[in-house]
């Protein structure tokens, strides 16, 4: 994995600070060529991964790269998925079987011949792949060496102690997308102890990694001691906790912690940009 | 370990099963739903018991408390059952359907001295409780005038729905986004009393409303604006805020953010004249388990809390969702004048 992943928060509204601040993203953003104005912004400045939701503007950025092949050559996406709030908002008007009917393509009962929705309890995992599926049409033709869980199903799964699903999720991005399946979550610490007790070893978390201990569960602390001790391949991601920190103290805040591989941030402009990705080579 | 049970696994049922099933204290030992698909699910991946029938759960598993995420028309025939039970309780928001049933649950949970609390989860992020803890400490003088506003992108086109369409269940926007806002008004800034102007304006649903705009008296003779539309795509989340401005400054809050305006300094809170921000950053409640935000656990942490102590809550009783409700009857009523 690259040292700097480049997100896409900035372009979809997502200001965990201040409500203010997303509608004047909105704004920004609103055609699609700002959003790639950016992305080639950070190309310039020497950045190769894209790691972003499985956000419906993000379908459009894919054509565009499709579109400018070698332009975009040496550039890859790591998805994440899905989108929540898409499904979110929808299992508030749908209700669960409303929001399956609606985003499993086809009609569900011909998906599942054999029976349809009785037929479908039975197989949540292929529900799953069927899903999966689905959102990565859209990165069709582009490379995706990495491919997440976006961190409210994964804490879901890890609540429910669901660990059953985390082996098929691993097992399917391996085997149908010969990627490597990563993990974003709010709770990095019981998520790591979860796969390992599954058998899942070494494998790619991305998670809230700040000098304040913003969203952390469980404190800084535990994250600190698993930062140093135990095994696998760490991203942090929400470094500037929101924008309560200074780039500088809150890059050089992960270089305490030699095996973090990545980090994962946005900006929308070149300097921050620049500035942003100096640091991240400085210090990690 | 307490043990805990499920009731109602839609979108609030799974997220509290996903927080109680975690918690350090709690063993999630069962969960009930009609529905044979989510049940199936929680079989094959979960070490939960299922069920289909609450009742059946009550009486076969020794719990010491339930959580009831149901449609609002369920709520009473379920809590009623628990609490009879003597089961602790925590049910989701809007209370009830009608006042009676709301003061029946009240006063039986009173009496029975269980623990009860409905899921205003805002109470539980940092930001709208020091906005209290200021309001409270009368920072603003006088006060003046409130608005309170939620908005978000529920429904956005003309299609038919779930329960949360469906006026006999409790759908609507009213109950679903505008009871957490005036649930904010009344224990932040003080209890309406009395609703004028009001309008349940319909926009893309059929059959219920779409928007909510009021204009709501407190029992302190102030009176203030109530702005609600789950219709409104701009947001790309449900936006929940409350300001209020008085005779010394002002104040805006929303989850993120709290904004405070003030014509002098502030010596007991060390604010300067003008503009002082704070941010979710330092008011956050710190949590061990995080799902869409640290009030969902925080408020679960809460009320497990109270259930090992047997201390009665102070934030979110049965007693404060029943005066939501309330402050919603006078809306309805005051609409169809």
């Amino acid at each position: 994995m690259d040292k700097v992943l480049f997100g896409d928060n900035q372009f979809f509204a997502v200001n965990h600070l201040s409500d203010e601040k997303s509608r004047e993203q909105a704004v920004r953003f609103k055609e699609d060529s700002a959003i790639i104005r950016v992305l080639d912004q950070a190309i310039e400045t020497g950045i190769n991964t894209f790691m972003c939701t499985t956000h419906d503007r993000i379908a459009n950025i894919c054509d565009h790269m499709r579109a400018n092949p070698e332009k975009y050559h040496d550039f890859q996406i790591f998805p994440g998925m899905p989108y929540a709030h898409k499904y979110a908002n929808a299992v508030t008007e749908l209700g669960i079987i409303g929001t399956i009917k609606q985003y499993v393509p086809g009609n569900i009962f011909g998906t599942f011949a054999k029976g349809g929705m009785a037929y479908l309890s039975k197989d949540f995992l292929k529900l799953m792949e069927i899903l999966i599926d689905a959102e990565m049409k859209m990165f069709k033709g582009i490379k995706t060496p990495v491919i997440f869980i976006q961190n409210v199903v994964t804490d879901m799964i890890l609540g429910m102690k669901a660990y059953d699903a985390f082996i098929a999720y691993d097992e399917y991005i391996r085997k149908k997308y010969n990627s490597e399946p990563g993990y974003i979550t709010m709770n990095m610490p019981a998520l790591l102890d979860a796969l390992n007790s599954v058998g899942i070893k070494n494998p790619i978390i991305c998670s809230s990694i700040n000098k304040i201990g913003f969203r952390m569960s469980g404190g800084k602390e535990i994250y600190e001691k698993y930062l140093r001790e135990k095994e696998f391949r760490p991203i942090a991601m929400q470094v500037l906790a929101a924008g309560a920190l200074r780039p500088k103290e809150a890059i050089e805040y992960l270089g305490n912690f030699p095996r973090i591989e990545s980090v994962l941030f946005g900006a929308s402009s070149k300097a921050h940009i620049k500035e942003t990705k100096e640091l991240i080579e400085h210090y990690l | 370990m307490i043990k805990a049970g499920v009731i109602g696994l839609g979108k609030m049922g799974i997220s509290h099963a996903a927080i109680v099933s975690p918690h350090k204290d709690v063993d999630l030992v069962a969960v009930c739903d009609t529905s044979s698909l989510i049940l199936e699910g929680f079989k094959k991946f979960t070490k939960a018991r299922v069920y289909d029938d609450y009742k059946k759960m009550i009486d076969s598993e020794s719990l010491d408390f339930v959580v009831v995420a149901t449609p609002t028309r369920l709520h009473y025939p379920m809590v009623k059952y628990a609490l009879d039970k003597g089961l602790h309780t925590f049910c989701e928001k809007p209370f009830s359907l009608t006042l009676k049933e709301g003061e029946e649950m009240t006063d039986l949970a009173a009496r029975k001295s269980l623990i009860n609390q409905v899921g205003y989860h805002n109470h539980f992020i940092g930001t709208f409780r020091e906005m209290k803890r200021l309001l409270a400490g009368g920072i603003l003088g006088n006060l003046v005038h409130f608005t309170g506003e939620a908005y978000g992108p529920v429904v956005t086109k003309p299609k038919s729905g779930t329960w949360r369409s469906d006026p006999g269940e409790g759908g609507g926007c009213l109950f679903d986004y505008a009871s957490h806002v005036i649930n904010l008004i009344q224990e932040i800034i003080g209890k309406p009393v009395e609703a004028r102007g009001s309008q349940l304006k319909k926009i893309y649903s059929k059959e219920v409303e779409d928007a909510v705009y009021s204009v709501l008296k407190l029992e302190t003779g102030l009176t203030g604006i109530l702005s609600v539309n789950w219709s409104d795509e701009t947001y790309r989340k449900m936006s929940t805020s409350i300001s209020v401005i008085g005779e010394k400054g002002k104040m805006i809050c929303d989850a993120t953010e709290l904004k405070i305006y003030l014509k002098e300094p502030d010596r007991n809170n060390s604010f300067d004249r003008g503009w002082t921000i704070k941010y979710l950053t330092d008011l956050a409640i710190p949590v061990d388990f995080y799902l869409r935000g640290e009030e969902y656990t925080a408020q679960i942490d809460y009320f497990v809390r109270n259930v090992i102590s047997g201390k009665q809550p102070e934030i979110n009783t049965f007693r404060q969702a029943l005066e939501t409700d309330r402050a919603m009857e006078l809306i309805i009523a005051d609409s169809k004048r």
